[in-house]
């Protein structure tokens, strides 16, 4: 049962974890526009602006 | 005249030599839509940001100071063909966006906690039946208090405030059970944990906070998102004024940008988006949006213009008394004032339950406690038994009954084109069983419509509709609408007050009064049958043709007015106009009901008489004169296109021509209030069921967190056949 004593406290540390992360998205507004990042996963990049320079 | 477009009312600076706007934009619905907009944008020299947000449909530019004037990006978005205004967020919307966040921050504290708290019963739970040390189970409940106590007096929060303002008004509310339920939940779970006992309900605690903020966030969402959709639509309106910034150079400013004691120019052909007096000129303006009278009224020096109004033939300069919000006639304020005391009065479907409920629940608990001590009970055991009671009906079910449904059902209403201003509107929208309409704007069709298009020939209408391009008069705009007129006639001259005229092919045509025609010998012929109508004159050498312009019915109206007598609703006109149009238009529809000349005074004073028979009133209007009998009737809706006031009073608005969403509404909150009752049913059965489980004191807090669990999926699965509901009767 020695084990608890590591095991516990990992366990609050990864919820912790998932915590912060969701309070740090909730700060930086990743769900003010649900909708969009739904489809903003699926649309395609920017074609490239300077394509001939890079040529 | 110089005419500039000013929008620096809506620039804000964003750091680091960048300027922020915000747009709403009309007609974004998809990935498209968003991708071309956002490359359409970013394609304009200088400019850092443009960020598409499709769930409010709105855009946010940012560019380096002054280098780019914000008329440029609505031109761009205007060629992209998307409509869109700058805007500003209200102190309404900015509140409700924070209420939202601070909701979803305790909602993920809650959920944490309740995960981890979880993790440690669940060995406490398997462990009681099996082999587990009494030390390890004191150390797991330590370890759940040290998570539990500081996540619930975080995330519960909003249920504390609310319920200690409640008591502090000697009120009380859902929260106020809520409240002392989790109180002593957690209170009594640190007693027993420091006694080495062997149940706590760390646990049971945290997770009706969860459930409970998920009601919570999901009403405030739907609140917020209405707001959002109201704002936008605000915006879109684009109202602006022509404000004298010199002698005799004018700038077309945002309404938001004037301040009383400027002075505007009101040309023929606008409405007026601010209160004043007009100092010059003489015209004849249409004040149906104030008084539903549709007979234009003289102005001249010294004439009050309200927002709203139409000016018809000539152009006013007026000395603005009061920007758009801050109105209005006395005697419309002293009655609306009024009227809103009164609703106040109405009591919440769930603060009814929650009155009954309370009282039951704590009343049951202290019956267990002192039943088990006169049963021969220790008071330490009567005591954790009376607190399991409370735990067990704690009303996790009962916070959600409501707020689900009114997010569905305000989800489903939203698609048939209605938006909700206030929470409470759907179950008080389901009780109506009596509807007075307004006439003007709101059976009627905002703008004008030619009547007798049919009857006049094709070449001819087409050339009276290319004729009236070049007039500012609203009837001459409404002809040209309905012509579908797109090239002006070159040459076209405009006599104020007359009409115009031109020559064709060494032919003279001209569009104006009959008299201006030549044609008041046609008058006769048609006048009688249509007493609302203005009528205009068109000829083409001896040719003549009299037009019949007026508002036109919805479209639907008819058959909307069938569908509410089909439900056994009761209907009504009551309008403000002369008797001969409204006679006209209640004889269109089949309407046996009536009444013509009505003042804002006589309009409550009918709705107080239909309530005194009990009848639960819904009006539907648009007018500022409608506004009062908004706020006095049991519930009330606004079309899109009504005054500022109405629309902000009204309990519901919907958007479009058609009139249907008034019964799609109807029927939404019908559903909607059957389904809230429904739940509230099925979390009293399951209370029923808890109850005597709990009052024996056979519960643990592996019972309890299934009940509460269970009950709570149960009632949110229920409210999901609103949304499938609405699905079949489209």
């Amino acid at each position: 049962m020695e084990i608890l004593v590591i095991l516990v406290p990992l366990a609050l540390m990864l919820g912790g974890a998932g915590l912060a992360g969701f309070l740090w998205s909730l700060r930086s507004g990743q769900y003010d526009d649900l909708d969009g990042a739904a489809w903003r996963a699926i649309a395609d990049d920017e074609p490239p602006q300077e394509a001939p320079a890079k040529r | 005249m110089q005419v500039t477009r000013d929008f620096s009312h809506y620039v804000r600076a964003a750091g680091e030599g960048l300027q922020h706007i915000d747009l709403a934009v009309e007609g974004v619905h998809c990935a498209g839509c968003m991708a071309k907009i956002e490359r359409g944008l970013s394609a304009i020299p200088d400019v850092t940001l443009a960020r598409v947000n499709l769930t409010d449909r709105r855009v946010a530019l940012e560019w380096k100071q002054g280098t780019l004037d914000p008329a440029r990006f609505i031109d761009r978005l205007a060629e992209l063909g998307y409509k869109a205004y700058p805007f500003e967020t209200e102190s309404a919307e900015a509140a409700e966006v924070a209420e939202s966040r601070f909701l979803l921050r305790c909602l993920g504290v809650a959920a944490f906690a309740t995960m981890n708290v979880m993790m440690l019963s669940i060995p406490v739970w398997s462990g009681n039946v099996s082999d587990m040390l009494p030390e390890q189970r004191d150390f797991f409940h330590w370890l759940s208090a040290l998570i539990a106590l500081p996540a619930a007096s975080y995330a519960g929060q909003p249920f504390f405030r609310s319920a200690w303002r409640a008591l502090s008004n000697k009120t009380t509310n859902m929260d106020v059970p809520i409240s002392i339920g989790v109180c002593l939940a957690l209170g009594m779970s640190v007693v027993e944990t420091i006694h080495h006992a062997e149940h706590a309900y760390f646990d049971a605690a945290i997770m009706l906070l969860t459930f409970l903020l998920v009601g919570r966030f999901l009403d405030q969402n739907m609140r917020r998102r209405t707001r959002a959709v109201a704002g936008n639509l605000a915006a879109l309106k684009a109202e602006t004024a022509a404000k004298f910034v010199g002698p005799d150079e004018i700038s077309q400013v945002p309404v938001a940008a004037i301040h009383p004691g400027d002075i505007v120019l009101l040309r023929p052909g606008e409405r007026c988006a601010v209160d004043g007096t007009v100092i010059e000129g003489r015209s004849e303006i249409d004040q149906s949006l104030i008084t539903g009278e549709t007979l234009y009224v003289t102005a001249d020096h010294g004439t009050p213009v309200y927002a709203g109004s139409m000016n018809i033939s000539g152009t006013l300069r007026v000395r603005v008394s009061a920007a758009s919000e801050a109105t209005l006639l006395a005697e419309i304020t002293r009655l609306l004032d009024n009227a809103l005391q009164a609703r106040s009065r109405y009591m919440r479907l769930a603060d009814r339950a929650s009155r009954l409920y309370a009282p039951v629940v704590h009343a049951t608990a202290l019956i267990t406690i002192l039943g088990w001590v006169a049963l021969g009970a220790s008071w330490h055991d009567a005591i954790v038994t009376g607190v399991a009671v409370l735990i067990i009906t704690c009303p996790c079910a009962l916070g959600l009954a409501i707020p689900t449904v009114q997010t569905v059902t305000s989800g489903a209403m939203f698609k048939a084109g209605v938006l909700l201003n206030s929470g409470d509107a759907i179950e008080r929208l389901a009780e109506a069983d009596h509807v007075i309409f307004d006439k003007t704007g709101t059976l009627t069709l905002p703008d004008l419509e030619v009547m007798n298009a049919a009857d006049i020939p094709a070449d001819m209408f087409e050339l009276a509709g290319r004729l009236a391009l070049s007039s500012h008069h609203p009837v001459a705009a409404a002809v040209a609408q309905a012509a579908g007129a797109r090239s002006p006639i070159v040459g076209a001259v405009e006599e104020a007050g007359q009409g115009v005229r031109a020559t064709v092919d060494g032919v003279e045509i001209r569009l104006g009064r009959p008299s201006y025609c030549g044609a008041e010998g046609l008058v006769g012929l048609t006048d009688d049958l249509d007493p609302e109508a203005s009528i205009v004159a068109f000829c083409k050498g001896s040719a003549k043709v009299i037009l019949s312009v007026r508002q036109g019915l919805r479209p639907d109206a008819h058959a909307v007015i069938v569908a509410l007598k089909a439900r056994n609703i009761g209907i009504e006109i009551l309008s403000g106009d002369r008797e001969a149009a409204v006679k006209a238009a209640a004889q269109a529809l089949a309407i046996p009901e009536w009444r013509a000349g009505v003042t804002p005074a006589d309009k409550i004073a009918r709705i107080e008489e239909l309530k005194q028979r009990g009848a639960k009133v819904l009006m539907v209007g648009d007018g500022m004169n409608d506004a009062p009998s908004l706020a006095a009737a049991h519930v009330s809706m606004s079309p899109i296109s009504a005054a500022h006031l109405s629309q902000a009073t009204a309990d519901l608005v919907f958007l479009g021509r058609p009139l249907a969403p008034v019964v799609a509404a109807i029927d939404s909150a019908r559903k909607a209030l059957h389904l809230m009752r429904q739940n509230l049913w099925l979390a009293i059965l399951y209370n029923v069921l808890a109850v005597p489980v709990a009052i024996s004191g056979v519960v643990t807090p592996l019972i309890a967190a299934a009940a509460m669990s269970g009950s709570s999926i149960l009632v949110m699965l229920n409210s999901l056949r609103a949304r499938s509901a609405s699905r079949e009767s489209r």
